[in-house]
């Protein structure tokens, strides 16, 4: 009983890894005040771009890196679009998806059907043997634990440090930050790029440790469930980790529903988990004043420091 | 030297209508190079991109149908969009239209009464506008922001209509295969030219662009959305209400969008399947975006969407490219259509050494 | 200047089309329509190497084009009339879902041969093409009825539609002839292809108990969970083995490769007529992949014995007495279902545990 708990708390826990980084990263995007719909277009090419420097190299710490470079460099092509031309930044966002979604496809063609050895679990002598906390809390791969320190990191940098306020303040009015001589342009770009190197470790999760394999659109939409997440977490970290966490939950109970032979129509279960964050964003959203305070003021605005 | 933007006093008319062009125009040139480091003939490439498709009255046919969709779901969102409301899940308001409007149609299977369409077509708008009012009650009764609800409605009716063409929508001398029964007549939308698919929604569609357009420039109501749109706060004392917006907004995109996805099914598909839109709800946001909101502008912005659809598929069967490079290409478009509405409200100046003093114009 | 780089286009495909017309013997041109990408590894990337046969073996006699990721919906007509009208002699859609817009276009195009895989509907100009999938599940049931320890065997489907279902009862039918105390967890994903979700569901099954995966499913990804658990799997649409070289028992592979090339040559010969080819093991549409090396000889010798004896005819996957899950007889002793019943077969029979959702 407890092995089969502990099975599904890991398989849980692994489904919603890359949710948690994606969704992190969008956040301190959103924080800045930018709003990048394209994090399913930039998961798919840091995706395909770790998996083939992971084939190049054989070493999964640059592979990784080139993952979240690639990301990165998507964003800075977001940025240079909504930041330096002012862009409608929705537009740009769901065209960087198109974008990335082709792109992908395009670099992976050679590494359709080719397997990877997947990231090793870590495997400490006595507490990865407890029951049920020994398998899910030390029998992770390195990027689960990654993912925890990233949440943990970008809640205390945006909370407690000085140039995690200045962030915030460009995203809450972004004319006050410019008065102040912050460079509103720049800090947008470094939180985009932030974000987009989230979702291309996102999507070196999928290639290289949930399913280690190249596919096209291989992400199927977890891009966009990220981006839910994040008004889910009403822009607060730690409450990213709580959605994730639940919806991979529902997720994977609803799976197991269905194999203990629940007489409900598989469709009718798999609407679980959507119906379940909906759900539990009514009951969090209750209390209105408290949404305001995190809710960016200036998401999705152009910014010139002329006008 | 530096590239500097520097803000025109007013948007300027010309660059209104000569920016697309000019986008366009950039990407003929992109696209050319992108083509030729593939190894492929760039000109070949432009032509069957953006001339082949539409060199024959079916292709013309075929751009109206696939441009339908996304023009109604984009001005049901610009709407929105207009009065900061913020709709992603016209995609699920579609379905529920094609669910509502196509299970008339198969309910009254016999029938051939020259009311069903129009029943057909009430019920699909009613379906969308149900399925709009969820995220629009949420929303104002709990405070819940309607982009989480919306987007995650949008995959609960994708499994609704999975549901029901695995059970009852079923033909039922279909061998147990997820399709419905093909439409009769009665229920099939007339084709307006012969030898095309052109269907009457196409007309429909032109139609709701002409109302809005109306409604938006010359109403009140176009006045409150106008407003609540720039200044929120001011809404409040002007003298009406917020909540009311919310609601006309959400329930006339919902409307739109499950208009839209009756038009799929009563007229190209003429039956009810398990896939109805390939993602016209999503693609409808960037139409939107692309005409600036503007009824006019979203018109002209499905049109040249759906070309690069029917393009796609040209460059794949003439040239044998993989879809992933109309892919990259149709992105490339998008870029610079979004890019190059920089110029409408700032001219670019190349300046040498530092700028000077920036002069402030109108806030 | 826009106008006079449409005036340079405009001249470019004159030429072209100038050079076409001067070309004389012209090659036999086979479109396909894919519902997925090709690198989808799976379905689509199956029917891709079909046309790349039919390249192969008829080198520049044939010229063959291909649209991926046609949704099945009202683009599907478009794509399929596009390739009738540019000159294909034969084209072949490769999803159920375009079964009306195919019979819709043959109509308008009587010249012009069309297939259309896994569908009912035929005319003069159009065949309808399909393998008997659930053949290799037979072989599958023998594997793993030998195999499992448990007796509790995870299915992954895609969608409860009487191909996937047919699967399911062939494959619990003939595990149970030989391991009467097996039976069969089904978990729906409701995709062909979400390598993540398809991982999960494989999870979830093996947590439940489950010591073999069997698939209906596309992607690699169950097949890479069972290794990485220990446990066998049965993989699909392609050889998997490099996935899980310790969990792959087998794999029912997708080979449309000699079918493609026989069409295409009928149609260059001109003794191309329209028929329904529903292709077993004996006709190689679908092959087992090599089995694993820890399945006991006698037990590759008893897989094999069946394997011979679909193909001869002298097993059928569903002779009777079939029973379903309440006990109602579906095929009488001594009977086997006919191809009809097979076609829409929406009920599971006795071993299969859960209902069918309907």
């Amino acid at each position: 009983m407890i092995e089969t708990l502990a099975a599904i708390l890991v398989t849980v826990v692994t489904a919603a890894t890359p949710l948690v980084f994606a969704a992190t990263g969008e956040l301190v995007t959103e924080k800045a005040g930018v709003l990048n719909l394209g994090v399913e277009g930039m998961m798919l090419v840091g995706a395909v771009s770790g998996f083939a420097a992971a084939i190049a190299t054989g070493n999964p710490a640059i592979a990784i890196l080139v993952a979240m470079i690639a990301g990165a460099v998507m964003a800075f092509l977001f940025g240079v679009l909504t930041l330096s031309l002012m862009a409608n930044q929705v537009a740009t966002g769901l065209a960087l998806t198109m974008f990335g979604v082709g792109l992908s496809a395009l670099i992976g063609q050679d590494y359709v059907g080719t397997p990877i050895k997947a990231l090793a679990k870590l495997d400490i002598p006595v507490l990865s043997d407890l029951p049920l906390i020994g398998p899910v809390v030390f029998g992770q791969d390195f990027l689960v634990y990654l993912s925890l320190v990233m949440v943990a990191g970008v809640a205390w940098f945006l909370k407690s440090t000085r140039a995690g306020l200045i962030l915030r303040a460009t995203g809450e009015s972004h004319d006050a930050a410019h008065a102040l001589g912050y460079s509103v342009i720049g800090i947008r770009y470094l939180a985009v790029m932030f974000g987009g190197a989230m979702s291309g470790l996102a999507g070196a999760y999928l290639s290289l440790a949930y399913t280690p394999m190249w596919a096209e659109n291989m992400s199927a939409g977890r891009g966009w469930i990220a981006l839910a997440l994040v008004v889910f977490a009403t822009w607060k970290p730690g409450r990213v980790l709580v959605g994730a966490y639940l919806f991979g939950g529902v997720t994977i109970l609803q799976l197991h529903a269905q194999g203990a032979g629940f007489a409900v129509p598989s469709q009718a279960l798999s609407m679980l988990p959507y119906l379940a964050t909906i759900v539990v964003l009514v009951v969090i959203s209750r209390d209105s004043t408290r949404i305001r305070l995190n809710a960016p003021a200036c998401i999705g605005k152009v910014f010139h420091p002329e006008t | 030297m530096l590239l500097k933007l520097e803000p025109r006093g007013e948007t300027s008319r010309a660059m209104v209508y000569l920016t697309p062009l000019l986008a366009i125009f950039l990407t003929l040139i992109m696209g050319a190079v992108l083509f030729a480091l593939l190894g492929h003939d760039p000109l070949e490439a432009m032509h069957a991109f953006f001339i082949v498709p539409v060199s024959s009255a079916y292709g013309l046919g075929e751009l109206g149908v696939k441009a339908t969709p996304l023009v109604l779901c984009a001005i049901g969102l610009a709407i929105g969009f207009r009065a900061n409301v913020w709709n992603i899940g016209a995609e699920g308001q579609l379905t529920l239209g094609a669910i509502f409007g196509g299970g008339l149609a198969l309910w009254f299977y016999d029938s051939d009464s020259v009311l069903l369409l129009p029943a057909m077509a009430l019920a699909g708008a009613l379906g969308g506008l149900a399925w709009a009012a969820i995220p629009a009650f949420l929303k104002l009764r709990f405070n819940a922001n309607e982009i989480l609800t919306s987007l995650m409605l949008t995959y609960v009716a994708t499994l609704l209509l999975s549901l029901l063409v695995h059970g009852p929508y079923r033909d039922p001398d279909g061998f147990n295969f997820p399709e419905s029964r093909l439409f009769e007549d009665s229920a099939l939308l007339p084709v307006m030219i012969e030898g095309t698919r052109l269907h009457l929604g196409a007309a429909v569609a032109v139609f709701v662009v002409l109302a809005a357009w109306l409604i938006l420039s010359r109403s009140f109501i176009g006045f409150q959305i106008k407003v609540i749109g720039l200044t929120p706060a001011a809404a409040g004392y002007a003298g009406f209400r917020h909540s009311n917006l919310v609601w006309l907004t959400l329930l006339t995109g919902g409307a739109l969008a499950g208009l839209a996805g009756l038009f799929e099914v009563a007229g190209p598909i003429g039956q009810i399947t398990p896939v109805i839109s390939p993602g016209y709800g999503f693609t409808a946001i960037i139409v939107a975006f692309v005409g600036r909101l503007h009824p006019i502008g979203i018109l002209g912005a499905g049109l040249l969407i759906a070309l690069s659809y029917l393009g796609g598929e040209t460059v794949q069967i003439q040239m044998g490219l993989p879809q992933a490079v109309t892919g990259v290409f149709q992105g490339l478009l998008l870029f610079f259509l979004l890019a190059c509405d920089v110029l409408i409200r700032y001219r670019i100046r190349w300046t040498l050494g530092t700028p000077k003093e920036t002069r402030r114009t109108a806030a | 200047m826009i106008q006079g780089v449409f005036k340079t286009l405009g001249a470019a495909a004159l030429g072209m089309a100038v050079t076409l017309g001067a070309a004389s013997a012209e090659p036999t041109k086979v479109g396909f329509v894919y519902v997925g990408p090709i690198g989808d590894h799976g379905w689509t990337y199956r029917h891709d190497k079909g046309r790349l046969a039919i390249e192969e073996a008829f080198g520049d006699k044939v010229e063959t084009s291909y649209v991926e990721s046609v949704p099945e919906g009202a683009d599907a007509e478009r794509v399929i009339r596009q390739l009738a009208s540019t000159g294909h002699d034969l084209i072949f859609t490769t999803s159920f879902g375009y079964m009306n817009p195919t019979v819709k276009v043959a109509k308008q195009f009587p010249n012009v041969k069309f297939e259309h895989a896994t569908g009912y509907k035929r005319s003069d100009n159009v065949s309808t093409y399909a393998a008997r999938f659930y053949e290799g599940r037979v072989i599958a049931g023998i594997l793993a009825g030998r195999m499992t320890k448990s007796n509790v065997i995870g299915y992954i489907g895609s969608f409860p539609i009487p191909e996937v279902v047919r699967g399911i009862n062939a494959f619990t039918l003939s595990m149970r002839k030989i391991n009467p105390d097996a039976e069969v967890k089904v978990v729906w994903v409701n995709s062909w292809y979400d390598p993540g979700k398809e991982g999960d569901a494989a999870k979830a099954l093996i947590d439940q108990g489950a010591d073999i995966i069997v698939q209906h499913t596309d992607s690699p990804a169950p097949m890479q969970v069972a290794q990485e658990r220990g446990v066998f799997a049965v993989g699909q649409a392609s050889d998997m083995t490099q996935f899980g070289p310790k969990a792959h028992l087998t794999s029912i592979i997708d080979d449309w490769n000699g079918y493609y090339v026989e069409r295409t040559k009928a149609v260059m010969d001109g003794t191309w007529s329209s028929g329904d080819t529903w292709g077993g093991l004996n006709t190689g549409m679908l092959r087992m992949a090599t089995y694993n090396e820890a399945i006991p000889a006698e037990v590759v010798e008893e897989a094999e014995a069946a394997r011979k004896a679909i193909e001869a005819g002298s097993l059928h996957p569903f002779a009777g007495p079939v029973l379903d899950q309440d006990g109602k007889e579906m095929v009488a002793a001594g009977a086997v279902a006919e191809d009809g019943m097979l076609l829409s077969m929406d009920w599971y029979v006795q071993g299969v545990q859960g209902k069918l959702p309907k």
